[in-house]
């Protein structure tokens, strides 16, 4: 079996977050990036899946961070990683256009990706890959395993509802949880791969995502007025008459 | 003569010799038996790792056992695992591996120097480097690579505590140039709050005592040295080569540090790493040589009766039990009382050796904390006050003196915070 990462770099939110001067977008100076956390779970995911005879490939687009995140994921146990160059970083629509030219070079069983990530909260990687591939995809996805020619999927609803999907392979599930919290990469292990193994690159095309949503202007959210405490029954009561409630 | 010396690989339910009846269970030992034949396998993976040799020197004298502090609560020590070793135990995949604080008190007393400071973290190594690392400890770990302190704060925002503060404090990050003392702040001390009251009044009993000091600023990052405890060797490696170079590019007399952990990974373990030797003190070292000095400013008194917590990273592990002593005893007015255990025999306050961030695991194979126990001890000399010199313990203690009930009755003080509140406000 073959499964296929995908992983992006998101803005840290350990960092207080500043709307640059065009005020579409954030400040990238004083941002740090690290690996989306839905991502995460996919890798992981993609990894408890993958035994030994199985190849799990990490991708990435080209991007600051993206190496050391490429090489953390062959420390944790992925077979390969690549590195995807020649794109720009745009909105999920361009992003499921250069996944796709990557992945069609290869046949995969499985690709796997974050059911969202914390920058545009979108969720629309995975389905929008799927369709540029023609391939099924199920989303916020709990729980993965593999039987023979497809899979079965857990998919979790609003409300705690739950569904079980049988799908065909190759399939593209966008990841919420692991059955597992995702694995710490031993720093030791993240350094030898920085001496040892290689990331590969593959270079596609820009070639454009379609319809993209637009950001036409971003600001930090409103600070609302604060609660006024009352002290006792008559304080409400004379709150109520004002209202003309009471 | 009966004929029982022709028969030695026969045990006997019934042993008479010569009329007398000696039946008992002590003549089946006349050979040796099946349980004292041990499969070396799970002991032997111990001592087969570089670090590991000394737990097969144990010689089941249990002097360790009496003096271990998780032992005091709970079944603990180095002869208690070798015996489970013995008898099978995968150390590699097992809750004991996480309860050594490295206190060090065993190898104190051990007549075969059976040294847990190195077996632990040589063990541990393996457990990381295969997957087995307790939930809690990983979010620590991952912390410390990620952002450079355990608490996971931006390590921009390591020089946050100095907002709203306005004694002047040198931060090398922006003002480069030599200094006499490079202090080094530590994670606690800028990042927890209590840990920030005692860096704040290190700040002002530096700046009344005219010490010309300089901090890393933004670009300090944690030790590394309860990491390296934890087995998490790379990640040591990584902050002893980022500190290292700071260090260089910061021309300075001294490092003065506010942390054992750090005085004991700058003093004895980055050597090993970057073959350069220290200049370091513990901050009570550096005061103790200026006691005049500082006895001469005080300007208020400290009536109260205090007690005194030896850290085990400054005490047992580097031998300094006099500077903290010869401090407490030059603040005006204070009533020093020792506990039963202290100095060399000094309880541990459970956070080192990873204890920090094991909390819950700990929980889970001891009946109450180390912290509590010492606690209780404080509470019982009659102490109104234990000092600390050691950022992990402020917050621990105190947990401890609400967990056991003990609010209002004990306070937790640096020993910097008490010398601060008797230099008055200038
Ligand atoms: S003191 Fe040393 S030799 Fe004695 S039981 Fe403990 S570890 Fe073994
Ligand atoms: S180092 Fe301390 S905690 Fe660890 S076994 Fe020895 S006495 Fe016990």
């Amino acid at each position: 079996m073959k499964i296929a990462v995908l992983l992006k770099m998101v803005p840290d939110l350990v960092e207080e977050l500043e709307v640059d001067s065009t005020g579409k977008a954030l400040d990238t100076e004083e941002l740090k990036f690290k690996l989306n956390e839905f991502d995460d779970h996919a890798l992981e995911e993609a990894l408890l899946l993958g035994g030994e005879e199985d190849e799990v490939v990490a991708l990435a687009l080209e991007g600051e961070g993206n190496e050391k995140l490429l090489f953390t994921a062959l420390a944790k146990g992925a077979s390969r990683a690549v590195q995807l160059t020649g794109v720009q970083p745009g909105g999920s629509g361009e992003q499921a256009t250069a996944f796709a030219a990557a992945l069609a070079e290869s046949s995969f069983d499985l690709i796997l990706t974050g059911v969202q990530s914390v920058d545009d909260r979108e969720g629309q990687l995975g389905p929008l890959l799927a369709a540029r591939m023609g391939l099924p995809c199920v989303s916020v996805v709990t729980g993965v395993s593999v039987t023979d020619g497809g899979a079965t999927v857990n998919k979790e609803y609003s409300g705690g509802v739950m569904a079980e999907f049988e799908v065909t392979l190759p399939a593209v599930l966008g990841i919420q949880s692991a059955q597992q919290p995702p694995r710490y990469a031993p720093v030791s292990k993240v350094r030898q791969m920085q001496q040892t193994a290689t990331i590969e690159s593959l270079t596609v095309g820009g070639a454009g995502g379609g319809a993209e949503s637009e950001v036409t202007a971003m600001a930090p959210p409103e600070v609302g007025a604060s609660a006024k405490m009352l002290d006792d029954a008559a304080a409400l009561l004379e709150v109520l008459r004002g209202e003309g409630v009471a | 003569m009966g004929d029982h010396r022709y028969q030695e690989y026969v045990e006997k339910d019934d042993a008479v010799i010569d009329g007398i009846d000696v039946s008992g269970a002590w003549n089946r030992m006349w050979v040796p038996r099946e349980v004292t034949e041990y499969d070396f396998t799970f002991l032997d993976r111990v001592t087969d790792l570089s670090g590991g040799e000394s737990m097969g020197w144990c010689y089941e004298c249990a002097e360790c056992i009496g003096v271990c502090p998780v032992d005091n609560v709970g079944s603990y020590g180095p002869r208690k695992l070798y015996r489970k070793l013995q008898i099978g135990l995968d150390l590699f995949d097992h809750p004991d591996l996480w309860l050594c604080t490295t206190c060090r008190n065993c190898l104190r007393v051990c007549p075969k120097e059976v040294d847990m400071m190195q077996i632990m973290p040589a063990v541990r190594e393996q457990a990381i480097l295969n997957g087995n690392v307790p939930g809690e400890l990983q979010e620590m770990l991952q912390n410390v690579a990620e952002y450079g302190n355990p608490m996971g704060e931006s390590a921009r925002k390591r020089m946050r505590w100095l907002k709203k503060f306005d004694e002047p404090v040198r931060d090398l990050s922006k003002e480069p140039g030599e200094v006499d003392v490079l202090w080094y702040v530590s994670d606690y001390f800028s990042y927890h709050p209590r840990g920030i009251d005692a860096a704040k009044a290190m700040v002002r009993v530096f700046n009344r005592l005219g010490v010309d000091f300089g901090v890393l600023g933004r670009n300090e990052r944690c030790d590394g040295d309860s990491q390296r405890l934890c087995g998490e060797t790379g990640l040591f490696e990584e902050l002893a080569e980022h500190n290292h170079a700071l260090f260089e590019q910061n021309p300075h007399e001294r490092l003065v540090v506010s942390d054992p952990h750090a005085y004991n990974a700058f003093k004895n373990e980055y050597p090993k790493l970057t073959g350069t030797e220290y200049n370091v003190q513990h901050y009570t070292q550096f005061l103790a040589e200026k006691t005049e000095q500082l006895a001469g400013m005080f300007t208020g008194e400290f009536p109260r009766k205090v007690t005194f917590h030896d850290p085990c990273y400054l005490g047992r592990h580097n031998g300094e039990y006099e500077a903290p002593r010869t401090l407490i005893e030059a603040v005006p007015g204070i009533d020093f009382v020792e506990m039963f255990r202290c100095k060399e025999q000094g309880y541990c306050c459970g956070g080192g050796g990873g204890g920090m961030w094991l909390d819950g695991l700990t929980a889970d194979h001891t009946f109450e904390r180390l912290s509590e126990n010492r606690v209780r001890e404080a509470v019982d000399v009659g102490a109104e006050v234990l000092a600390v010199c050691c950022p992990y313990e402020v917050s621990r203690f105190e947990d401890a003196v609400k967990s056991t009930d003990n609010d209002g009755k004990l306070e937790v003080l640096d020993i910097i915070e008490i010398l601060d509140s008797c230099l008055g406000d200038d």
